[in-house]
């Protein structure tokens, strides 16, 4: 399987997804008018991944910002993470969040109510 | 322009306006234009948490023109795509955003219903409706998620304001003002 490497963009998060050790970052803005188009190959990716998942996958998810049409495509990205974690393999979701952005932490503990994966909620202060 | 948007146009143009844009509305134009609030906001709203609920408030209001757009075939306009009203104010110690389009006449019932549902709901009646379109409900096919309206009221915390303009009997011109409290 191959890294994905994506540069991030005013409207776009960077991506990072690494099957050899796992380690899967999200970070940035995501607030395209398109989102199912940005995220499909995450989608993808993840789904080839899901086949041979490393022991342990780690998420870092570090959005500024995201509309509520990338909302629907993260909680796609974290249903994937989800099958990974029941065909038993270790997952953990690390969802950081600016200091006192209350909204962010929020949307955090919305996916963590819908999603069968520990999350941890991580305050970046400056 | 027309007399009619030109009189909307004013009904919406409340306070101190900090950014005013009546025109066609794509890709583009909402990057400059949220570029544009961007910088004006990071001189004005000293206070992150406000600026970032009213940047994501303005996204979502600004795609809301991109996707929910109807027009009438007889407005006398040069856009290929969309056209839509768009004014961010400061009233008080508040900032307003207004949002205006056409829309035809057979879905603003529709429109007006989800209005008034999201408006009648409390705080967590909110998130739980917001969590259930989320886990629910598909794309439609332009790609909005159907979360928008309830994601404007949840990080407000305000009502949705809204008005119907009869234009002609096909189409209405709909105007939606929130504020966001400093």
């Amino acid at each position: 399987m191959e890294l994905i490497n994506i540069e991030g963009t005013p409207k776009t998060p960077t991506v990072i997804m690494n099957p050899t050790t796992g380690v899967v970052e999200i970070k940035g803005r995501s607030i395209p008018e398109n989102s199912i188009e940005f995220y499909k190959p995450v989608v993808d990716w993840l789904d080839e991944y899901s086949s041979n998942p490393a022991p342990k996958t780690v998420v870092n998810m570090q959005l500024e910002y995201f509309n509520t049409s990338s909302s629907k495509c993260i909680l796609d990205v974290f249903k994937k993470l989800e099958q990974i974690k029941q065909a038993s393999a270790d997952v953990v979701i690390n969802w950081y969040y600016e200091e006192d952005d209350e909204d962010m932490l929020e949307a955090g503990e919305d996916y963590e109510s819908i999603i069968k994966v520990p999350f941890k909620m991580i305050e970046i202060v400056d | 322009m027309s007399l009619f948007l030109n009189e909307c146009y004013t009904q919406m143009n409340q306070g101190e306006v900090i950014v005013a844009y009546k025109g066609c509305i794509n890709a583009d134009i909402i990057s400059n234009t949220l570029n544009l609030i961007e910088s004006k906001l990071d001189e004005s709203v000293p206070n992150t948490p406000v600026r970032k609920k009213l940047y994501n408030v303005l996204v979502e209001s600004l795609q809301n023109l991109f996707h929910h757009v109807d027009i009438p075939p007889d407005l006398d306009t040069e856009c290929e795509s969309n056209f839509g009203v768009f004014i961010l104010s400061k009233v008080d110690s508040s900032f307003r955003i207004a949002t205006g389009n056409f829309i035809k006449n057979s879905k603003a019932p529709i429109l007006k219903e989800k209005i008034d549902k999201i408006n009648s709901l409390s705080k967590e009646e909110l998130k739980d409706f917001y969590k259930f379109v989320l886990n629910n409900q598909t794309f439609s096919e332009k790609g909005g998620g159907g979360l928008g309206l309830i994601d404007i009221a949840r990080k407000t915390g305000n009502r949705l304001d809204y008005n119907f303009y009869d234009y002609s009997p096909e189409y209405s011109f709909f105007n939606m003002t929130v504020l966001i409290n400093e």
